[in-house]
C-alpha cells in the first residue's frame, strides 16, 4: 500500500505533499501553528519569526521549512512558547500598540497571538518612535505606529492587485513600510478598500474609515475563541468579524 | 546640482554604459551620486526610468546601503572608522577634533554643502589606523597635523588628485608568512595546472588537500565545488567574497592588494571545474582604492591569455571576471545577501534552502567562496592536495591568514598552520599584557588570558580572520559596547529578532557600562542573547549577541563592578527625566528631588 508521506508534529502524523512547508501541511490538518507574517495566499517570507518550532532538534521557521517525511517536528512546548514570546514583546515594543485605543483590539491577530503565546506585559522597554498617520485617503487611514513590518500589504498590493502601491525602505530599526508616491500619501494612490491589500493586515496599521466599533469589544473575533481555533483575521469573512470581503 | 540637461545626460551616460541592466543599479547608483554627491529623487526616478524599474524599487535600493545618500551630504564626505581598533588608537578624540575645525557635529554637513564629517563600521585598516574614508577612498594613520591639513585642502577645495600620496597610502604589513604568502607564484601556474590535470583530477586534488571556507564557516571546498558542477543548468558563475566587513578583518585586503592574480587564478580555475563562464569580484565599498588596480590586472590577464576566451589557446576554456563595489552593508558578507546585492537589489539574506550551489545568482548554480579560499585553491592546483594537507591539523588543514590588530606591538597579517595557539600569536606580535582577544570579529568569540592555550582551527576556535587584543589597561566593556552598536547599525532589518533585539542589546549593556544596570539586567542580556541566538533569520543576528553572551562568562567582573545594588533599575535616569519637570516649575526644593543625593548634586553650582 503507498501510504502519504508525513512527519511528526507534537506527537501527531501530519501527512504532505510536495511542495508543501512544515506551516501549509499543519494548517491543512488543522493544527495550528502560530504566525503573523505568514498567510496561506502568498510566498512565505520568513521574517517574523513567530512560528519557529524544533525541527528534529533545530529550531526553524515552519513557514519556510519544507515538509520531509520522518521529521520530528515540537511547536507546543514551553521552550518554543517562551521564543514566541520574547518575539511579540519585540514587536510591541518596536511599534507604539496601545491596544486600550486600537479600533482593532478583539480582531487583531498581532493581539491574539500574543495572547495565544501568554504574553501579559511587553517586558522590553519601549522605543516609542515617532511614525505619522496617514489619513489623506477618502475610505482608509494608516497608522504606521502599528506596522510589524510583515509585507502582507506589500505582497498583495503588487502580486494581487497589481498596484504595487506599498514598499518596505530603510535598514535595520529604519525600515519602513512606505507609500509608492512623490508625496508619500495614501491619497495620492488608486489604493481602494476593496483591494486585497486592505484585508490582510494583521494589525490596526491599514483600516477602514467610518466603520469604527461597528462590533463592540467583548464580540469580536478573539473575544470569545482563541485565534487557534478562529483562524487569521485575513481568513475570516468580515461578516464574522474578520477582514476577508464576502 | 547641476544645469537639469547636463543632469539628465549623465545619468542617462552611465545607465547607458552599464548596458541598462537592472543588476548593475547598485554599481550605477554609485557612479551617479559621484557625480552629484548624493541621489536626489529625480536622479533615482530617472534611473528607474531607464532602467524600467519602478522608483520605489531604486529607492529601496538607495536607502538600503550606508554610502548611498538620499539626502544632500558634503561634496567632501569624510566618514571615520570606527571600530573599536580606531577607538584605541583614539578615533573619537580626532573626530570631535575635525567637526571642531569645520564647525559641524557628527553625522553634519556643513551649511556651505562642502564638507560633512560622520562615523561608519571599520574599514579594515586597522593595523594603520584611525582610518577614515573621504568619498570613499581610505585615508590612514590620522592625527591631528594630518587632520590640519585636510581642513586647508577641504576648505581649498583642492580635489582629492591633489592631496598628498601618503594620506592614501595603505602598507600590508605582512608579519609571518607562509605556504600561501611566502612561495613564488608564477602567473598563469595554477591555470596551466588545472588544463594539464582537467577538472576531475583538480577536484580530486582539492578533496585531498581538505580545503575549507577560509571565510569562517569552514564548508569544505571540494563538496560546494561538486554541488555546483553537478548541479543541472548550462549557465553557472564563480563569485568571490571580498565583502570583508567583519571588523578587524583585513587580510582579503592585503590579497587583493598584493595577490590579486593569485585570488583572480583560484577563480578561473574554479570557473573550469564547474563550468562556468563568469565570475564576479564582490569588493567591499571600503576598498575601493583598490578597484583602478585591481580593472588592470583583469585587463593584463586578459592580454596575456589567462582570462577572457580561449584561455591559454583552449578554444572550449572562456571565462572572465568582473568587479563589483558593495556601499557599506556588512550583511552583504553573507552568501545569498551578497547575491542579491550582486543582483543589483538590497541585501537581504535569502531562505535556504535553497543554496547558492543549485540556486545562486539570477537562480543558477554559484560557487560563493572567500578571496583567502580561492588564492589557497591556486595554490593547491600548482603544489597538489597533499602538500597543502601536510600542513595544520586533522580537520583544518592549511593555513590561516590572520589580521592581527589592537594592544601589541606589531599589527598586521600572520600566516599560521592551522592549530597554532593563541598564546604564541601574542608573543610573535607582541602582545605582552593581553587580558583577551576579540576573536573572529564581534560575531566571534571573546577570549579570556585563562583560555590563551586554544588553538585556532575548526575543532577549537573557528576564524575568518580578525584577532583584536586588548590589553589590561583597557575597559573590555567599551569593546563589548561598541560591537553591540556595531549590529544595530548593520542589522537588515528583515526578521524581528535581529531589528529589534540588537538595539535591545545595546541599550541593555549601555545600561550597564554607564553604571545603571543591576543584576537583573545581566539575566537579561543572557535570555536576548539565546532568542536571537535559535531565532534570526541569518548568521548576523544568530551571533550578534556572541560578544555580550562570552564576555558574561569570560569577564564577569567587567560587568558586576559597575553595577547598582538594588534589585531593579528603570532603563532611564529618573533624575534626569525630573529635572526637566523641576526647570519647567522653577523647583528646586526638597519634595522635587527622589533622594537627598540627587538633591545635593542639583544644588551645586
Amino acid at each position: 500500500m503507498n501510504e502519504q508521506p508525513h512527519f511528526i508534529l507534537d506527537g501527531r502524523r501530519v501527512p504532505f505533499e510536495d511542495g508543501q512547508t512544515l506551516m501549509t501541511a499543519a494548517l491543512e490538518a488543522g493544527v495550528y501553528i502560530p504566525h503573523l507574517c505568514f498567510n496561506p495566499e502568498f510566498t512565505p517570507h520568513g521574517s517574523c519569526r513567530v512560528c519557529l518550532v524544533k525541527v528534529n532538534g533545530r529550531v526553524q521557521a515552519a513557514c519556510t521549512t519544507p515538509a520531509a517525511a520522518g521529521l520530528t517536528v515540537q511547536s507546543e512546548i514551553e521552550e518554543l512558547r517562551e521564543l514566541r514570546r520574547g518575539i511579540l514583546q519585540m514587536l510591541f515594543v518596536e511599534g507604539n500598540h496601545v491596544c486600550p485605543a486600537c479600533e482593532k483590539s478583539g480582531a487583531c491577530q498581532l493581539q491574539a497571538v500574543a495572547y495565544y503565546v501568554g504574553m501579559l506585559a511587553p517586558h522590553y522597554t519601549h522605543f516609542y518612535p515617532r511614525h505619522p498617520v496617514d489619513a489623506s485617503h477618502p475610505e482608509a487611514v494608516i497608522d504606521f505606529n502599528r506596522c510589524i513590518l510583515c509585507e502582507l500589504c506589500v505582497r498583495a498590493s503588487r502580486d494581487v492587485d497589481g498596484k504595487n502601491v506599498f514598499a518596505i525602505q530603510g535598514r535595520g530599526l529604519q525600515a519602513r513600510l512606505v507609500v509608492n508616491t512623490p508625496s508619500g500619501q495614501l491619497g495620492a494612490t488608486s489604493f481602494s478598500i476593496d483591494d486585497k491589500a486592505a484585508q490582510v493586515c494583521p494589525t490596526g496599521t491599514i483600516l477602514i474609515k467610518h466603520r469604527g466599533y461597528e462590533t463592540p469589544i467583548g464580540q469580536r473575533l478573539y473575544d470569545r475563541k482563541p485565534i487557534s481555533m478562529v483562524g487569521d483575521v485575513a481568513q475570516v469573512p468580515e461578516s464574522q468579524g474578520g477582514r476577508r470581503h464576502d | 546640482m547641476a544645469e537639469p540637461m547636463t543632469f539628465a545626460q549623465t545619468v542617462r551616460d552611465i545607465v547607458r554604459r552599464h548596458g541598462g541592466l537592472s543588476t548593475r543599479l547598485l554599481q550605477i547608483l554609485r557612479e551617479v551620486q559621484d557625480h552629484l554627491t548624493w541621489l536626489p529623487s529625480e536622479a533615482l526616478e530617472q534611473v528607474a526610468e531607464e532602467l524600467g524599474l519602478s522608483p520605489d524599487k531604486v529607492r529601496g535600493v538607495a536607502k538600503f546601503y550606508s554610502f548611498l545618500y538620499t539626502d544632500p551630504r558634503g561634496s567632501y564626505d569624510i566618514l571615520f572608522s570606527d571600530n573599536i581598533t580606531d577607538r584605541m588608537l583614539g578615533n573619537r578624540e580626532l573626530l570631535h577634533y575635525l567637526c571642531e575645525r569645520f564647525g559641524i557635529g557628527i553625522g553634519e554637513t556643513r551649511a556651505d554643502g562642502v564638507v560633512s564629517v560622520g562615523t561608519t563600521s571599520c574599514t579594515g585598516m586597522c593595523d594603520q589606523g584611525p582610518a577614515a574614508l573621504v568619498n570613499g577612498y581610505t585615508l590612514t594613520r590620522l592625527d591631528r597635523a594630518r587632520l590640519d591639513r585636510i581642513v586647508e585642502l577641504v576648505n581649498g577645495r583642492i580635489p582629492l588628485e591633489q592631496w598628498p600620496r601618503e594620506f592614501f597610502e595603505v602598507t600590508s604589513n605582512i608579519r609571518r608568512a607562509d605556504i600561501l604568502l611566502g612561495r613564488h607564484f608564477a602567473d598563469g601556474a595554477a591555470v596551466r595546472a588545472v588544463l594539464r590535470r582537467g577538472p576531475e583530477a583538480m577536484l580530486d586534488e582539492l578533496v585531498k588537500s581538505g580545503l575549507r571556507g577560509q571565510g569562517g564557516a569552514g564548508y569544505k571546498s571540494a563538496a560546494k565545488w561538486m554541488a555546483c558542477r553537478n548541479a543541472p543548468g548550462e549557465v553557472k558563475y564563480v563569485v568571490c567574497n571580498a565583502d570583508e566587513g567583519e571588523p578587524g578583518t583585513f587580510k582579503d585586503r592585503v590579497l587583493m592588494q598584493d595577490f590579486a592574480d593569485l585570488v583572480f587564478e583560484g577563480m578561473t580555475l574554479c570557473g573550469r571545474v564547474i563550468g562556468a563562464r563568469q565570475g564576479f569580484v564582490y569588493l567591499r565599498g571600503e576598498y575601493r582604492y583598490l578597484l583602478k588596480a585591481l580593472r588592470e590586472t583583469l585587463q593584463r590577464r586578459r592580454e596575456t591569455g589567462l582570462l577572457g576566451e580561449a584561455i591559454l589557446g583552449d578554444p572550449s576554456f572562456n571565462f572572465d571576471i568582473d568587479i563589483h563595489l558593495g556601499a557599506g552593508a556588512y550583511v552583504c558578507g553573507e552568501e545569498s545577501a551578497l547575491i542579491e546585492s550582486l543582483e543589483g537589489k538590497h541585501g537581504v539574506p535569502r531562505i535556504r534552502p535553497p543554496f547558492p550551489t543549485t540556486h545562486g545568482y539570477l537562480n543558477r548554480p554559484t560557487v560563493v567562496n572567500n578571496v583567502e579560499t580561492f588564492a589557497a585553491a591556486a595554490k593547491i592546483a600548482v603544489e597538489g592536495g597533499e602538500w597543502f594537507a601536510s600542513r595544520g591539523t586533522a580537520e583544518s588543514k592549511g593555513t590561516k591568514l590572520l589580521s592581527l590588530s589592537g594592544d601589541c606591538e606589531r599589527p598586521g597579517i600572520y600566516e599560521y598552520p592551522f592549530g597554532v595557539t593563541v598564546q604564541r600569536v601574542l608573543e610573535d606580535c607582541g602582545a605582552r599584557d593581553a587580558q583577551g582577544i576579540q576573536m573572529a570579529g564581534p560575531a566571534g568569540h571573546t577570549v579570556s588570558a585563562k583560555q590563551f592555550g586554544r588553538r585556532i582551527c575548526f575543532e577549537d576556535l573557528a576564524t575568518g580572520g580578525s584577532f583584536m587584543v586588548f590589553d589590561r589597561s583597557r575597559d573590555i566593556l567599551d569593546g563589548i559596547r561598541n560591537f553591540t552598536q556595531f549590529f544595530v547599525h548593520e542589522s537588515c532589518g528583515f526578521c524581528t529578532p535581529c531589528r529589534v533585539g540588537t538595539s535591545l542589546m545595546r541599550d541593555l549593556v549601555t545600561k550597564v557600562h554607564t553604571g545603571h544596570g543591576t543584576r537583573q539586567d545581566l539575566e537579561e542580556m543572557r535570555k536576548l542573547g539565546r532568542i536571537m541566538q535559535v531565532a534570526c533569520h541569518c548568521g548576523l543576528g544568530q551571533t550578534a549577541p556572541n560578544p555580550v553572551l562570552d564576555s558574561l562568562d569570560e569577564f564577569p567582573e567587567a560587568y558586576e563592578r559597575r553595577l547598582r545594588s538594588t534589585a531593579y533599575e528603570p532603563a532611564f535616569d529618573l533624575n534626569a527625566a525630573l529635572e526637566e519637570a523641576r526647570q519647567l516649575t522653577g523647583r528646586r526644593d526638597p519634595g522635587a528631588y527622589l533622594n537627598e543625593r540627587d538633591l545635593l548634586l542639583g544644588a551645586m553650582p
